[in-house]
């Protein structure tokens, strides 16, 4: 299997940050569950401030990747890293790293919205509370809700159950939780799999409001909603006899759907694929 | 169409009739069936019938009782003598027995269960929750008989080694060893609700840069409140009816006091006791264990309610 | 949005390390916690075992097995105690394990959803937080006295099988709810009545599963004492029971009242009954456990 080149190592790098850094490195990162590898020879740069999506068949370890950028996938008993990915030129791997710090600066967004069964409120407070935030609380929670666009819909109902929310509305509490704990970076896992489209839209429509001071990376199943709202798009795939996942092409969105390199990434795109 | 033959397949063969099978089925076979589904319904109702029994015996001896001693004497009475001439009848001794035992117990069951709940639901690995829970089993499987034992011969002991002058029956020996008795059903039942958390809030609270505790405490332990305090309840109501460590390890005084190293008795620990001299059966003296026995079952039946109200309400919100 | 945060590319804030540094000590202190917690009960288990095991040495003897009791201790011995536990248990079984395997087909193969049946399975619910004294009053209202079976095996068993009840038809019900519907449905398809179904295929699958939930039950009995002394079993027979009218003791009454004598001799006979009550409740633990692995892995 060939090491791709990143297609965005041509200077100037789009969204460098002030030292010059992308948002994220990824170096030939290796990931496995047990013995067998479920990720390998991933290299490519995540630029800072833009949306990247991740698309690829089903089970082609998408989830797995994206779980790599905050360290959630050590939560997994038997789970592996190899490799490096630098965080705007420290590597999240390095053994002083906490990989508690490291949830707490780059934030996420699961596939199906996963309030906590308490308030609203009580729900975006419980990340500050966490890292002992001492400030007006209430300021804040607004000042949250508001970055995800939802305050004006709950704004009366604050100490309701989060589970009152409509499923849209939920995912947006999470967004605007993940926003509380004032993160570098967003990672989006599927966030409108169990979304209608008026949701889909609306989670959309904040992503791109979002990526003016924050960077994002979602992993999609949907071709036109990476499409739709990415900068970069990398088209993951699975190769050793369909075991270990990996990326096959990495490059502006326009790019990856118009006038893809590899053949594979064409079939997937015009949906000729599987 | 062809018509399957849907009745008893013997009774088809042997009609050799021309005509197509009737799909009603033999009149026997739906006799058969009916009376199955009766004498299932009736084995089932015996359940109804072991409640009415209960209400009826109770009620009824309690009602002979009160005939004899006036409700406000009984449940307010101060002085427990049945025996004496003139006898008293006042029940607050026994339920300040069972109090005192009762708190001592859920000091020791409620923590160390809820601890212990959160360990195997959280913190041990597959192989060691697959040993701890087996065990934690035997320990309630243990019967009570054997406790009261330990608690009379072994605790007692050692008690007044720290304590000279805690008696030789006390309720705080009983108390602890009941304690330790109902952690395990603390421990199991805390952690099926703890376990039913979606492992989704977990991860929430992990990439908001939750800690390991973090994640305990303020998201799985929440959310599986109800789980836990209906398991709490159930532990109150379990040391309330607990009887046989009383019996041998708390002694029989009836004396209404509040201090843990000297004797008591409870409601249960009373009953069994009357039970085992030889009271006449038809005096008042005897009929005081119905009473007794009543008060006891409308403490549990109420605490069982609520603990089954609290899950419920609890059950409704992952589902 | 003006105000967003100014990135902050040090991974390590000093304020940050310092209270998360304290946040994962307390977690670990925390999780110590939790282990001893869960050690609690089973280090008072180990101990409970060893001081039985210390004080029954020397008493736990073919002829404590073979002997009636008696005033003097070292002529005393369990017989009519283990006699009497196996009769009780035996008939036990034979009232409780029909019915409850009866109620609990009816709860999960027949019952409509009315109002009945949610009576039904919440009094269930109830009936098993009881305390077990309470069924003892009800043995002595309506077995010993109303039906004037008298202080009998019989009126002991019956006032035991209410008891387990409960516990067998929730075991039950759970191993025949283990039960894939769609056997149920191949049964039926192949024009199988309700019966037939359940007979042939339900039962067959699930009877592990209740004889493990009826031996865990069963052995509940066999070490509950309390009802029996309300129902008035006698603590001194010097005589092995001859039918189910005979009058009886039971192992764990013999314990409690060789625990109840001041004599440390007396104490070690209980001690020598406990050993011996424990190894068979162990033992049908173990069984139980064994079926349960067979049943696992046969699924």
């Amino acid at each position: 299997m060939t090491v791709l080149t990143p297609v965005l190592s041509t200077p100037p790098l789009v969204g460098a940050d002030a030292d010059g850094h992308a948002a994220f490195d990824v170096r030939d990162l290796k990931f496995w569950y047990g013995p067998a590898p479920a990720l390998k020879d991933i290299t490519l740069q995540i630029p800072a401030r833009q949306i990247t999506a991740i698309i690829g068949p089903s089970g082609c370890g998408k989830s797995t990747f994206i779980r790599c950028f905050n360290r959630m996938n050590e939560l997994v008993p038997g789970a592996r890293v190899e490799g490096q990915i630098l965080f705007h030129g420290q590597n999240l791997y390095a053994p002083a790293v906490d990989p508690v710090e490291v949830r707490r600066r780059i934030g996420m967004v699961f596939q199906k919205p996963n309030p906590f069964p308490q308030s609203i409120y009580d729900n975006i407070a419980y990340g500050p509370r966490l890292n002992g935030f001492k400030g007006n609380m209430d300021e804040f929670v607004e000042r949250s809700l508001r970055q995800a666009v939802l305050w004006d819909e709950v704004k009366d109902k604050l100490r309701q159950n989060a589970y009152t929310l409509s499923g849209g509305q939920q995912q947006r509490l999470c967004i605007a939780r993940a926003l509380a704990v004032e993160p570098d970076a967003i990672l989006m896992d599927e966030p409108c799999s169990a979304l209608d489209p008026i949701a889909t839209l609306k989670i959309e429509e904040l992503m791109h409001e979002l990526a003016v001071n924050y960077t994002i990376i979602i992993v999609t199943h949907n071709m036109q909603q990476a499409a739709r709202v990415s900068d970069i798009t990398a088209m993951m795939m699975l190769v050793d006899d369909h075991r270990t996942g990996t990326v096959i092409e990495v490059g502006e969105t326009q790019t990856i759907f118009t006038r893809p390199k590899d053949k594979r990434t064409e079939d997937y795109v015009t949906g000729r694929f599987g | 169409m062809d018509v399957q033959p849907m009745g008893a397949l013997p009774e088809a063969v042997n009609t050799l009739s021309p005509a197509p099978p009737a799909l009603t089925g033999t009149v026997r076979r739906r006799i058969s069936e009916g009376a199955i589904a009766g004498a299932l319904f009736l084995c089932a109702a015996v359940s109804i019938l072991t409640t009415a029994g209960i209400i009826g015996v109770l009620v009824f001896e309690a009602f002979e009782f009160l005939r004899a001693v006036p409700l406000a004497d009984f449940l307010l009475g101060r002085v427990w003598t049945p025996l004496f001439d003139p006898p008293s009848f006042g029940v607050l001794p026994l339920v300040a027995g069972t109090t005192i035992v009762s708190v001592t117990a859920m000091l020791i069951a409620l923590p160390v269960g809820l601890l212990a709940a959160i360990y195997l639901s959280e913190y041990a690995g597959r192989n060691t929750r697959r040993v701890l829970k087996p065990l934690l089993e035997i320990l309630a499987g243990v019967p009570t008989v054997v406790y009261g034992y330990f608690a009379l011969t072994f605790v007692t002991p050692l008690l007044r080694q720290v304590w000279p002058q805690a008696q030789v029956f006390n309720a705080l020996s009983a108390g602890i060893v009941m304690g330790v008795m109902i952690i395990p059903l603390v421990s199991s039942l805390g952690e099926d609700a703890m376990s039913a958390v979606p492992n989704a809030l977990r991860e929430a609270a992990y990439g908001l840069g939750a800690t390991k505790l973090d994640v305990t405490l303020r998201t799985v332990v929440p959310a599986a409140l109800s789980g836990i305090v209906a398991a709490f309840i159930l532990a109150i109501s379990r040391a309330i009816g607990e009887t046989m460590i009383v019996l041998i390890a708390a002694g029989q005084s009836t004396t209404l006091q509040f201090n843990p190293l000297k004797a008591m008795e409870t409601m249960t620990a009373y009953i069994a006791r009357v039970s085992l001299g030889d009271n006449p059966q038809q005096s008042t003296e005897f009929k005081t264990i119905f009473a007794v026995g009543m008060l006891l079952f409308i403490m549990t039946f109420v605490l069982n309610l609520i603990s089954q109200r609290v899950l419920a309400k609890y059950r409704q919100v992952y589902q | 949005m003006s105000q967003l945060p100014t990135p902050n590319f040090k991974l390590q804030t000093a304020g940050f390390r310092r209270q998360l540094a304290g946040r994962k000590r307390w977690g670990r202190v925390f999780a110590a916690l939790c282990l001893l917690a869960a050690m609690v009960g089973l280090v008072v288990l180990a101990v409970l075992i060893v001081d039985v095991l210390a004080k029954s040495r020397g008493w736990l003897d073919w002829q404590f097995l073979t002997s009636f009791p008696s005033r003097k201790p070292e002529a005393a011995g369990v017989l009519s105690a283990l006699a009497g536990s196996l009769w009780l248990v035996a008939l036990t079984a034979l009232f409780s394990f029909p019915v409850g395997l009866a109620a609990a087909i009816y709860l999960e193969e027949y019952a409509p959803s009315n109002w009945i049946t949610t009576l039904i399975q919440t009094n269930i619910a109830n009936l098993a937080g009881v305390p077990s004294i309470v069924y003892g009053l009800l043995g002595l209202g309506i077995f010993v006295r109303t039906l004037g079976l008298g202080r009998s095996l019989l009126a002991g068993a019956l006032t035991m099988s209410l008891l387990v009840l409960p516990t067998i038809i929730i075991a039950s019900r759970e191993a025949i709810r283990a039960v894939p519907p769609s056997l149920r449905h191949a049964s039926l398809a192949l024009g199988g009545t309700r019966w037939q179904t359940v007979w042939h295929t339900v039962l067959p699958m699930a009877f592990p599963g209740i004889l493990t939930g009826a031996i865990l039950a069963l052995s509940r009995a066999i070490g509950e004492t309390a009802p029996l002394i309300t129902i008035g079993a006698l603590t001194y027979i010097a005589f092995l029971p001859d039918g189910p009218m005979s009058a009886f003791t039971v192992l764990p009454i013999q314990i409690f009242n060789w625990t109840s004598r001041p004599q440390a001799d007396f104490r070690n006979l209980a001690a020598a009954g406990i050993v011996l009550l424990l190894v068979v409740l162990l033992s049908a633990n173990a069984l139980a456990i064994l079926l349960r692995d067979r049943l696992q892995k046969r699924n």
